[in-house]
């Protein structure tokens, strides 16, 4: 991202032939073997954007949680002395048409949204690298079997379905809700998956892995997750987005997040309509909505360069006048 | 039988003068924008080609010698930046319009690439695209009718079987050494004075090399033109082309005629460069010198000689300035070296001996104690018998009906003992890489046995099969691709260890000596293997596969994707192992000249069989099989000298579909042997399939241990 090593790190010369200098002051010069989980961990830590973005996420989740401990006014009461009113001492982010206090609604809205899109993104590629992965590993009927179910889900109407089922699901969790928008939210991915599980299971490595004796699950878990990785994670920063706008769609027409309850998206489309007279209905919710979906963004971003090994961002940053040192090959 | 001397060419006398050179490239410059800073792929090259000269340019991958001929033709990217002189015939060809050289390319040079497959639009005829590229510089001079009818003469020219035919197949009906001709023959097609072929038979099998070799000749002769000959490959250079021209760190570092590049190198990495190619004609007894250390990187050189850190002989001085290219002192005056110390290199050779093996110290592996032991003693490690495989070919979209059989791998028989060497050997599509995996798959085959270490395959558990994994473990050809780039090394060395169900413990122990027993600094542990050179990957594999301290070794063409230099290291790295591990291997190539450096055992296969088998000295003194044989001749040799003197049969056509294997012997449709039997003898071939059974002893009273061929014929003939 921001390094420019030049000269350090490894230069490949044109025609794929051997990388040129290893610098000797690369990451570290142990001898000591780590694993692969602890390698991504301490790659992932070195990309100060990727930790910016986790602190955002796990301050605005606490914040939100903990506001009622602090705030005060609770998102469903009403202050019948102040309608409308900008920001102020007692009301932080000023209050609604009806007397509701924005920031007490916000947190509420924070809390709400950022859990289903989480929650939905996590449900999703869980369950599309699980069919992905194995519909295109084992191929035969397992794959066929597979596919026609991704195929039936994607012909369906997911909207419509959400939409007939989420009035029988009122009253109870809203857990149920998340797990119906991850339920529809995994075919493509899914799809995208299986074709490259099916080139990946060609590679050398896979089959050298499997002369080492390593049962499918192993070689999955180990290679074939890994080096789909990269799409894995823009999808599911993709996929927490739209979550979180499918949502608003989808309490739009009633269903889903309904009053007195509240999530980001209800805030912006109710705060919308005023939203060059009265700003501060939609400004700090959609605001945080910004916040929310870019940490997410670099999170994943971190995450992506952590686990490839390519990358420029999980490498150490040059210093200046490191020695580097030519290393005998061969 | 075609028999063709390999020295028709080699135009004796006519050093280019200054005069009449064809092509005078001087003082070329290239350098790229990359993110690390401008790559100065071309650092000042000068050399002339005369009219009918062939000029090799030879060097290791990134060293600037595509770059350079690129340059020649006007193909390099905008972002290149381009300065020095290129003259054709006179006329300057830097700073010349896209236009302009369009009318230049093509008519006056003409171009050979590596990859005959792209380099033909596959929606096209191969007629059409001759005839395309008669049209588009005969102007209004030729019709179409006239430029279809000289595509057939051009096919023909390039030994293209019935032409008239072959004219409207497209790219994809043909196989690799046919497009490679139709290529040539599109490149002749305008009668250009300059042929430049950038690796023209890397992608291609030996025999088909030796056909190629053969056309591009053929090409030469009939046009007049000068080639330009773009090769990593020292044996091709030795047959076929006048001059030399060495490049290394995009510079020419030697420079002369090809008998004195090869007889008396004055640049110690020439002179390594040769050292470290296993050779057909000495086999075992030949120290192979690994020159150590990588190509310098090109962004930004250190001042003095850029081969300085890997050079034995470098001394302070070296890194003093970049050395000049200076005459070297030889008989035509010609021969040029960039090396301050080439006296010393000269003095060496006059004390006698070999020169690359002193100066880069490299020594003979030791033959481990297992060899003290007959043969027939040992224990039989991988014991293969009339292994069968076929794949059927299906039709239809629903029904998905068989129709026809592959037969890739029908009826393989040999065994591989401990502590030995067996090189499979034979050209691509002949089974070997099905045969392996079929024995690395442990499951029961199709028809046949495999047994590993005295178990058979067809009645293992799942239990057995996990415990013999134990013992058999493979490197592939491409470390690049069997190495997963997103595991560390530590944990791609372990994984073998983490499968068999190793203790934390132990792994942390055995991953640092595994690392140091193979040649690779601790420290690198933590690495990813992208951030590796080809010859350190092919190290981490190896270092994988010795990992659960196996008993065989599968090598599926384990130095084919590394330069030679690097080749040589890991050949010596496996000898070395052999040696101290008693492992045995099963050396799977297609280059018999590796083969013959480090097998003990051939088996060479044809179309799914093999054809002959034996002990490597007695089968490289006497081949008994045709096919070997023309194996054999079609692999060149580094030395001018031997390859001028050599015969090359070469075969005719390509190898038969497995789906559809001749009948009787399976190579008849292309052996020269059977072309000059008569009517009876030819019958038993066609009807007859040839046992293995005993060869004749190489001289007579001699007695044949070990050395059996597949030819109802055979007979002896001396090639190497």
């Amino acid at each position: 991202m921001t390094t420019t090593d030049v000269g350090a790190g490894t230069h490949v010369p044109s025609g794929g032939g051997a990388p040129v200098e290893v610098p000797l002051g690369t990451p570290t010069n142990e001898t000591e073997g780590i694993t692969r989980g602890r390698l991504v961990l301490r790659r992932f830590l070195r990309n100060r954007l990727a930790l910016v973005g986790l602190l955002t996420l796990v301050l605005l989740y606490a914040l939100s949680l903990l506001s009622p401990l602090f705030a005060p006014w609770a998102y469903n009461e009403y202050d019948y002395t102040a309608f409308l009113q900008p920001p102020s001492p007692s009301h932080w982010f000023g209050t609604s048409q009806i007397g509701e206090d924005v920031f007490a609604q916000t947190m509420r809205g924070l809390q709400k949204s950022l859990t289903i899109g989480l929650l939905t993104g996590l449900i999703s590629i869980i369950i599309a690298s699980l069919v992905g992965a194995s519909a295109g590993y084992f191929g035969g009927w397992v794959d066929r079997g597979l596919m026609w179910v991704v195929d039936l889900l994607l012909v369906l109407p997911s909207f419509l379905i959400i939409a007939v089922i989420s009035p029988a699901l009122r009253g109870s969790s809203w857990i149920l809700f998340v797990l119906l928008l991850g339920v529809f939210a995994w075919m493509i991915t899914a799809r995208i998956l299986r074709g490259m599980t099916m080139t990946l299971r060609e590679r050398e490595f896979v089959k050298a892995a499997k002369f080492m004796g390593a049962p499918s699950s192993l070689i999955i878990r180990r290679h074939i997750l890994p080096n789909m990785a990269s799409l894995m994670i823009i999808d599911v920063t993709i996929t927490v987005g739209a979550t979180i706008l499918l949502e608003t769609g989808l309490s739009y027409f009633g269903f889903g997040v309904q009053p007195p309850d509240v999530s980001l998206g209800t805030l912006i489309r109710d705060g919308s309509n005023a939203a060059v007279t009265t700003p501060w209905l939609f400004l700090f919710a959609g605001g945080l909505l910004v916040i929310s979906v870019l940490a997410v963004n670099f999170v994943g971003d971190g995450l992506r360069d952590a686990l490839d090994p390519n990358s420029r961002g999980g490498r150490r940053r040059s210093k200046s006048g490191r020695k580097t040192k030519k290393v005998p090959t061969s | 039988m075609t028999m063709i001397d390999t020295d028709v060419l080699a135009d004796p006398g006519l050093p280019p003068g200054p005069g009449d050179a064809l092509l005078e490239v001087s003082d070329l410059e290239v350098s790229f924008p990359s993110e690390d800073g401008r790559v100065s792929a071309v650092r000042g090259i000068s050399y002339q080609v005369a009219p009918g000269e062939v000029l090799g340019i030879v060097g290791e991958s990134g060293s600037g010698k595509s770059v350079s001929s690129l340059a020649v033709m006007g193909l390099l990217p905008p972002s290149a930046k381009i300065s020095g002189s290129i003259r054709l015939r006179g006329q300057e060809l830097l700073g010349l319009s896209d236009t302009e050289l369009s009318r230049i390319r093509g008519r006056k040079i003409a171009m050979v690439f590596q990859d005959p497959l792209s380099a033909l639009t596959p929606v096209y005829t191969v007629g059409d695209q001759i005839a395309e590229a008669l049209l588009v510089h005969g102007g209004r001079s030729i019709t179409a009718k006239a430029a279809a009818k000289r595509a057939v003469e051009l096919l023909d020219l390039v030994g293209i079987p019935n032409a008239v035919d072959r004219v409207k197949a497209f790219p994809h009906e043909f196989s690799g050494g046919m497009r490679q001709r139709a290529v040539i023959a599109m490149a002749i097609a305008n009668d250009p004075d300059l042929i430049i072929a950038d690796e023209p038979t890397t992608a291609l099998d030996v025999t088909v090399q030796a056909q190629v070799l053969e056309v591009l000749k053929t090409a030469q002769e009939v046009t007049g033109a000068g080639i330009v000959l773009i090769t990593h490959d020292l044996g091709v250079v030795a047959g076929t082309a006048d001059r030399v021209v060495v490049m290394y760190a995009g510079k020419a570092v030697e420079t002369g005629t090809v008998d004195e590049i090869f007889a008396a190198p004055r640049m110690p990495y020439t002179l390594g460069l040769l050292g470290s190619i296993p050779r057909l004609d000495i086999g075992r007894g030949q120290p192979l010198v690994p020159i150590e250390g990588q190509p310098p990187s090109l962004v930004a050189l250190p001042p003095g000689c850029p081969f300085g850190p890997r050079c034995p002989l470098h001394v302070d001085a070296c890194d003093q300035a970049e050395p000049e290219l200076l005459v070297a002192p030889g008989p035509t005056g010609d021969h040029r070296a960039a090396c301050i110390r080439t006296a010393v290199l000269a003095d060496a050779e006059a004390q006698g001996g070999v020169l690359a093996a002193e100066v880069f110290d490299a020594h003979v592996v030791e033959s481990p104690v297992v060899d003290a032991v007959p043969r027939t003693d040992r224990e039989v490690v991988l014991g293969v018998n009339e292994l069968v495989k076929h794949y059927p070919v299906r039709a239809g979209g629903i029904f998905r009906r068989t129709v026809g059989t592959v037969r890739a791998v029908d009826g393989v028989t040999f065994d591989v003992r401990a502590g030995e060497t067996l090189g499979l050997v034979g050209e691509s599509g002949c089974g070997k890489s099905t045969t392996i995996l079929e024995i690395l798959g442990l499951e029961p085959p199709m028809g046949g046995t495999v047994q590993v270490l005295g178990s058979d395959t067809a009645a293992l558990s799942k239990a057995d099969r996990k415990r013999i994994r134990r013992d058999m473990q493979i490197v592939f050809q491409d470390p690049m691709a069997s190495l997963d780039p997103r595991l560390p090394v530590r944990d791609l060395i372990a994984e073998p260890l983490e499968v068999q169900g190793f203790s934390k413990q132990h792994i942390a122990e055995r991953v640092p000596e595994l690392m140091r027993l193979v040649g690779l600094r601790s420290e690198q542990i933590n690495r990813y293997p992208g951030e590796f050179s080809g010859g350190q990957r092919q190290r981490i594999c190896i270092a994988r596969a010795l990992a659960l301290e196996p008993k065989v070794l599968v090598l599926d063409e384990p130095v084919s994707a590394l330069d030679v230099s690097i080749q040589a290291g890991v050949l010596n790295l496996l000898d070395e192992l052999k040696a101290r591990l008693g492992l045995a291997y099963l050396f799977v190539a297609h280059d018999l000249s590796v083969v013959r450096h480090i097998a003990d055992r051939v088996a060479v296969m044809y179309l799914g069989k093999i054809v002959e088998i034996g002990a490597v000295d007695e089968m490289f003194a006497a081949p008994q099989h045709p096919y070997t044989q023309a194996l054999l001749s079609a692999i060149p040799v580094p030395d001018p000298e031997v390859e001028r003197r050599r015969e090359r049969i070469l075969l005719q056509g390509d190898m038969p579909s497995p789906a559809n294997p001749p009948s009787g012997c399976r190579f008849r449709t292309r052996c020269p042997l059977f072309l000059t039997l008569d009517a009876d003898r030819q019958a038993r071939c066609i009807g007859e399939e040839p046992p293995r059974a005993a060869a004749q002893p190489a001289q007579r009273g001699m007695s044949v241990v070990d050395h059996e061929a597949a030819c109802h014929w055979a007979r002896i003939k001396t090639v190497v």
